[in-house]
This record gives structure tokens, C-alpha cells and sequence, in this order.
């Protein structure tokens, strides 16, 4: 016999949950700053992490509707992927090839391309924010 | 009113991570070995639970966790072969988290369990991205998929421990160019454990039945079981 869970809510695409993920950090760290509103995210996607794409917006505006960051746009910082060579030092972009396009060898290494985290938010404060002075 | 910019530089996927560790410290601390077994839709990774359970449930007390958009048909096979098997319906979702998996390993008795077998959904984009806190994760390729797979899913191939290159029996009907293949492989993992096989006629079977049962009994010993 095997065992059936369900999910309580109904996700629709892999977009939702690290969306929820986002919004999370982004309202903790508003609140933190004293934010009235979260206006702005910038978000850093590197070319190999492949996780999200612009229709994430969509999702942004359903899942924000209602909170400090109601409205607030997207920004996405793609960072493209870059490989090493450990055998001759060369370094290259993954969509040349996999092996070293320089001397064959197999013993790479990722340089950028696999970040994936949110850089910074722009917000509206009133100016008495809960931050320490700096 | 002040606008400014607050950095922030948090990792988005860190509170999955943080629940993939919480899982990982609890199969831990059960000696629950665990696998993640990722592919592409059809690779054949109910096919390599159904052979890899059936094979060695005399020696060793298994269950699988099943992925699945929306039925329970994998569930009911593992089940059908021999394992405790729980179902988990991602209602849509494209992958399973490290909050799904804690959902599923509440309902397990984890202290009956050697070796847990999670069969994630069929997609190679973003369960690589979504950590689950098992031990190790395979990578099922098959070879109808094609040769190119590697060079076209870099995410998938780095981060896993083993790669199982099922449907091996097909090889004289497709192209499949298992050099260019592994070279592409090896290259984003190097020294990545590889077992090319067929689940449809056994054929090196054996030298992964081993590698899972070593992995298993490694674990155990180690942890005084
Ligand atoms: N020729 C051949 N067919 C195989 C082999 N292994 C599995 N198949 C077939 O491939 C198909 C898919 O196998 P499954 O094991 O259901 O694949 P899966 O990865 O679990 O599929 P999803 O869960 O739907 O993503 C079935 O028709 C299997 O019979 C093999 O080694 N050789
Ligand atoms: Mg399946
Ligand atoms: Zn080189």
C-alpha cells in the first residue's frame, strides 16, 4: 500500500515557491530598514542556476498584492556563466563547450554563473528607521 | 518621504536550505540512508526503483518517497515491488522542496528504514536547484534522451553524486555517442561515479546494486549501526 500526501495549496509553477521565498526576505529586510513600501528588487541570477525567467512578475504581482511590497518591480542582474580550466588556466564561457576549448581538458571549475540571491530593495522610509546608526 | 536602496544579499533558496539540512540532520539521526534520484520525464527512474528494490529487499528494509505532479502510479509500484511507499502530488509543481520531504518523512516510521529512495519529478532545471537533504543524489540519463544532455543541462550534471545511464539495450538503435556523452559529464563532474545499465534487461545492474548497498552499509558502520 502506498501513502498519499497533497500539498494544502495549489502551486502552479516552480516560479511560486521561490517567489515566496523572495518576498519573505524582502519584507524582513524592509522591515528592518523601517520601509513604509518596498518599491524595487534587484535580483542576481547567474546563466547556470536557470531558475527563474521574466514571467516571474506575474507571479510577483499575486503573491505581493496586499503587502508592504504591493506593486514593486523586478529587476533581474543575469550573471553569465564563466568556466576555469585548472589543466591550462584558460577560462571560457560554458555555451562554447564543456571540455576546455583551449587544450581539451576535462578538470574545470564554475567561475560565476550559479548566484542566485536578491542584491538590494529600494524603498520608501518615513526616515525613522529601527536601524542602529551606522 | 526618503527613497533609498537597502542591500540585502541574502541567498533565495537559504530557508529551503535550512530545511534541507533540518531533514538531513533528522535521517541522520534515524541511520536512514537516503537517495535523490533526479531525471527527465520517462529516463526510467521508477523503473530503476522497482529493479533496485525488488533486488535488495532481502537485505535491507527500504522506502520510497514518489514525486509526481498528480497521480500515485510510481507510489504504487515501488509499493507493488516490495518497498513502504509514500506519495507526495506537487499539484503542479515542477519539483519537490525540502518542505514536501519533511511533510513525507513525518509519515514514515524512519526507524524501519535503511535505505530511502526519493524519486523526484521528471525535470532536469529545477529540482538541482531545490536541495531536499538526502545523503546522495543520482542523475538517471537514458538514452533515447540523446548524447547531448549534458552540454545542455550543466546544472543537473554538477551537482549530483552518481550518474546511471539507463536504457543501455537501446544503444544499437539510437545515436548515441557514449564518449562525447561522458566526456560532456565528466567534464561538469569529474571522477562522477557512472553505471551505464538497462532496467529492461539487468544488464549492469549488479555494479550499481553494489555501489547503493556499499553507500548504505558505509553509512551504517560509520555511524556505529
Ligand atoms: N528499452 C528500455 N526501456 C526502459 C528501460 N527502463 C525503463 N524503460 C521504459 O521507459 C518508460 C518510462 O519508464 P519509467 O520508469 O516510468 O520512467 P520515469 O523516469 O519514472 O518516468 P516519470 O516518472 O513519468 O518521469 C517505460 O515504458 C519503461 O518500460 C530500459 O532499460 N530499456
Ligand atoms: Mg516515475
Ligand atoms: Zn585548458
Amino acid at each position: 500500500m502506498s501513502r498519499s500526501i497533497n500539498r494544502s495549496t495549489a502551486i502552479i509553477m516552480h516560479e511560486l515557491p521561490v517567489t515566496e521565498s523572495l518576498l519573505e526576505i524582502a519584507l524582513r529586510h524592509g522591515r528592518d530598514a523601517g520601509a513604509e513600501a518596498v518599491t524595487d528588487l534587484h535580483v542576481v541570477i547567474g546563466e547556470l542556476s536557470s531558475i527563474v525567467d521574466e514571467s516571474v512578475q506575474f507571479y510577483w504581482d499575486m503573491i505581493s498584492e496586499g503587502t508592504a511590497a504591493a506593486g514593486s518591480r523586478l529587476h533581474f542582474r543575469r550573471i553569465p556563466g564563466r568556466l576555469g580550466c585548472r589543466t591550462c588556466g584558460n577560462t571560457y564561457s560554458p555555451r562554447e563547450d564543456l571540455p576546455c576549448p583551449a587544450c581539451g581538458g576535462v578538470d574545470i571549475e564554475v567561475l560565476a554563473g550559479e548566484e542566485f540571491y536578491l542584491e538590494a530593495i529600494d524603498i520608501t522610509a518615513t526616515g525613522q528607521t529601527q536601524r542602529e546608526p551606522a | 518621504m526618503i527613497n533609498e536602496r537597502v542591500p540585502v544579499v541574502e541567498r533565495i533558496l537559504g530557508a529551503n536550505e535550512r530545511l534541507a539540512a533540518d531533514n538531513r540532520a533528522r535521517l541522520d539521526e534515524a541511520g536512514v540512508f537516503s537517495l535523490n534520484f533526479l531525471a527527465s520525464p520517462g529516463a526510467g527512474k521508477t523503473s530503476l526503483v522497482e529493479q533496485t528494490v525488488s533486488r535488495l529487499a532481502g537485505q535491507l528494509r527500504l522506502a520510497v518517497i514518489d514525486g509526481d505532479i498528480a497521480t500515485s502510479l510510481d507510489a504504487d509500484r515501488a509499493a507493488a515491488a516490495g518497498a513502504t511507499a509514500v506519495q507526495i502530488n506537487t499539484g503542479g509543481d515542477c519539483h519537490l522542496d525540502a518542505v514536501m520531504l519533511q511533510g513525507a518523512l513525518d509519515v514514515l516510521d524512519l526507524s524501519a528504514i535503511d535505505l530511502l529512495i526519493v524519486e523526484n519529478v521528471g525535470n532536469l532545471v529545477c529540482p538541482a536547484n531545490f536541495a531536499l537533504g538526502t545523503h546522495r543524489s543520482v542523475l538517471v540519463a537514458s538514452v533515447p534522451e540523446g548524447d547531448d544532455k549534458p552540454y545542455k543541462y550543466p546544472g543537473a550534471y554538477r551537482g549530483v553524486d552518481a550518474l546511471v545511464i539507463n536504457k543501455v539495450d537501446l544503444l544499437p538503435y539510437v545515436d548515441f555517442d557514449m564518449e562525447y556523452f561522458q566526456r560532456g559529464a565528466a567534464a561538469l563532474n569529474p571522477g562522477l561515479a557512472t553505471f551505464p545499465l538497462s532496467c529492461r534487461t539487468g544488464e549492469g545492474l549488479d555494479q550499481w546494486l553494489e555501489w547503493v548497498t556499499n553507500m548504505t552499509r558505509h553509512f551504517k558502520t560509520t555511524r556505529g549501526m
